[in-house]
């Protein structure tokens, strides 16, 4: 995944240079952490690379494509089948089981039958440990075990790259561990590219990599 | 775009909101109840009303009315060729014309043979008083032809007292309107004496007694047979003042008229359409009111489901965001939205067929309040396929728009705002 020359302004409530010409490239199977205070635009630059955000100036390379000029659609389409998410809040659909949650991306996508979906989500729900939880309701599990099925549900696509906004920011210790070795695992054993936005600096600390930014800007990495 | 996952999707979230769901459904069942409801009575009256005026009206009346010329007879003075005088007369009087249809009987059995006749009934009409001790009251008696009468404008269904068969049996005998009988005070059985307006006076036998619904028809008219009445005004048998027509198809009757009179151009024609002008003016504002009634309701329902989507979306931005995010596309959004205000649509409209169904009935067998003036005994509710089937496609459509703006608002939603808040 490579990043070149990319600026982001916001407008509201007056423009204001949020990422100031940032380049950078992850190859396969890194595991990387973006740190940094507060409003130096880490995050503004993880939802840049998510593809989400569209709205920037510079160039954004993955997998050797270049995204810019993608309509919403296409990048929808290209998210499902290579990125996946995991955000600070979990963010599971409240009404479904576990397993469903995890399920959709890949229903979405359409790829294989129905059985071998499901038998593909038990498979990610138990690397993150939750296989005993998959006929729960979702919105009936603690955050740390939601953030396990969040972070099955990222995985079910096989995705090329693993996006984290702030994974163990609402976790405890002990989950935010377990989170950091599932993690440190797939990078390893299955060569995804890891990309968190992260605070914890013992987290960052067990990462390949740290791109460190201040005021819109990578001051070391 | 995948529309089995997004149905699927929109079936899970209607089933964990069942409260919300059944409060959108309740406003589109209610909406297509009570416009089934509405859109039968009001068809139903119509009917009604277009029946009871149409019993006894002929599709189209052949007559032969009294005319005044309408030029003025001017003629040169004879034998006055130095003066120019003219003789001029003014206020002309009709000739002692009858109003009979020449020809009548011979007319009649040819327009019977047109196939798109169903019958033609002949008719001798007058004026006549009837006389209640030194009281004359004033009434008209019809001659007819009894049993086509009775296949033709069945009054044989209207008789109340007696039987219009009675009037077959034995000469002089009539059956009186319901109001005109107690004006006269006469009961069936008693007698009745009728002055003609050639100044004969003649006793007949009341046979029967009837009643229209309409009162002034019922306050006015009496019938006996083609004989009697020509043997009262002292006429010949082939004495005929009306042809009344029926047709088998009622609509045609303006064209069918017009046609007829090409070949009868010396006698007069009036269709049912303009003998019951006002019974058809009637009908159609009725029918306007049901149309604007029916789409407020509609409207108040799609309304109510609009508002419903709306919150819905906002209730669940968060996981339109996480869907958007793992690559659902905004078209999979707008599909779940919209099954979801369809199925709420489908499902309500079916129900409130089924309510609109039942409450039609209740009042179809409601009893309609007692009084002479109508000849009914509950509420005229139609049953029409077609107004059921137009239920559910209102139903459809409106919810249908009704979920198209949130729905599409919804897949406008940016991931990014919302996650980052």
């Amino acid at each position: 995944m490579e990043a070149t020359n990319i600026i982001k302004y916001f407008n509201d409530p007056e423009p204001f240079e949020v990422l100031k010409e940032l380049s950078f490239s992850v190859g396969k199977g890194e595991f990387v952490a973006i740190t940094g205070k507060s409003g130096c635009g880490k995050s503004t630059l993880l939802y840049i690379l998510s593809t989400m955000d569209t709205d920037f100036k510079g160039e954004l390379n993955i997998r050797g494509q270049r995204l810019n000029g993608f309509s919403q659609n296409k990048l929808a389409q290209f998210r499902n089948e290579h990125l996946g998410f995991v955000f600070q809040f979990h963010y599971l659909l409240p009404e479904f089981t576990a397993l469903k949650n995890v399920m959709l991306p890949a229903l979405k996508l359409g790829k294989y039958s129905r059985r071998e979906i499901e038998e593909r989500a038990m498979e990610k729900l138990r690397m993150v440990d939750m296989d005993g939880f998959a006929h729960k309701l979702s919105s009936r599990l603690s955050g740390g075990q939601q953030q396990r099925v969040a972070i099955a549900r990222a995985l079910v696509n096989d995705p090329d790259i693993i996006m984290g906004d702030e994974p163990t920011g609402n976790l405890d210790k002990a989950n935010s561990q377990k989170v950091f070795e599932i993690f440190r695992r797939l990078a390893k054993e299955n060569q995804q590219t890891i990309i968190t936005v992260t605070h914890d600096t013992d987290f960052a600390a067990g990462t390949d990599h740290i791109i460190e930014m201040q005021d819109g800007k990578i001051i070391r990495a | 775009m995948n529309w089995k996952l997004a149905l699927e999707i929109a079936v899970t979230h209607l089933v964990t909101k069942k409260k919300q769901s059944m409060v959108a459904m309740l406003g589109v069942l209610f909406g297509i109840s009570m416009f089934l409801v509405m859109i039968s009575f009001m068809t139903g009256v119509n009917q009604f009303l277009e029946d009871m005026a149409m019993d006894n009206t002929p599709h189209i009346r052949i007559y032969n009315p009294v005319v005044v010329s309408a030029s003025t007879i001017v003629r040169k003075a004879a034998g006055d060729s130095a003066h120019d005088s003219w003789f001029l007369v003014y206020h002309q009087r009709p000739k002692d014309d009858l109003p009979k249809i020449k020809n009548a009987q011979f007319i009649a059995s040819e327009l019977e043979k047109l196939p798109q006749v169903a019958g033609v009934a002949p008719q001798v009409t007058s004026q006549v008083f009837f006389n209640n001790g030194p009281v004359q009251i004033q009434g008209s008696i019809s001659g007819i032809d009894v049993k086509k009468q009775q296949q033709l404008f069945s009054l044989d269904k209207k008789m109340d007292e007696g039987s219009l068969d009675d009037l077959l049996r034995g000469s002089d005998v009539i059956i009186m309107g319901r109001g005109l009988a107690s004006k006269v005070s006469v009961k069936a059985g008693d007698r009745v004496s009728v002055t003609t307006p050639e100044g004969y006076t003649l006793v007949l036998k009341v046979a029967g007694i009837f009643s229209y619904g309409i009162s002034s028809l019922d306050d006015t008219k009496s019938y006996a047979t083609l004989a009697t009445v020509q043997k009262i005004l002292q006429r010949d048998p082939a004495y005929i003042t009306d042809l009344n027509i029926k047709l088998k198809d009622m609509k045609s009757a303006k064209a069918f008229g017009a046609q007829l009179k090409k070949q009868l151009p010396d006698v007069y024609m009036e269709d049912w359409e303009e003998a019951n002008a006002s019974i058809l003016a009637g009908e159609k504002i009725r029918d306007i009111m049901t149309a604007v009634v029916s789409f407020t309701l509609l409207l108040v329902a799609g309304f109510g489901i609009y508002n419903i989507m709306n919150m819905n979306i906002i209730n669940k931005m968060k996981d339109i965001a996480i869907l958007k995010a793992t690559g659902f596309e905004g078209a999979d959004i707008t599909a779940i939205f919209l099954f979801q205000s369809v199925i709420i649509g489908i499902l309500g409209g079916l129900l409130g067929l089924l309510v609109g169904f039942f409450f039609s009935y209740l009042l179809s067998i409601t009893p309609f309040p007692e009084g002479t003036f109508f000849r009914i005994s509950t509420f005229p509710v139609n049953f029409e396929p077609l107004h059921y089937t137009l239920g559910v496609i209102f139903g459809f459509l409106t919810t249908l728009f009704a979920g198209y703006f949130p729905s599409k608002k919804a897949s406008k939603v940016d991931p990014v705002k919302i996650i980052r808040n």
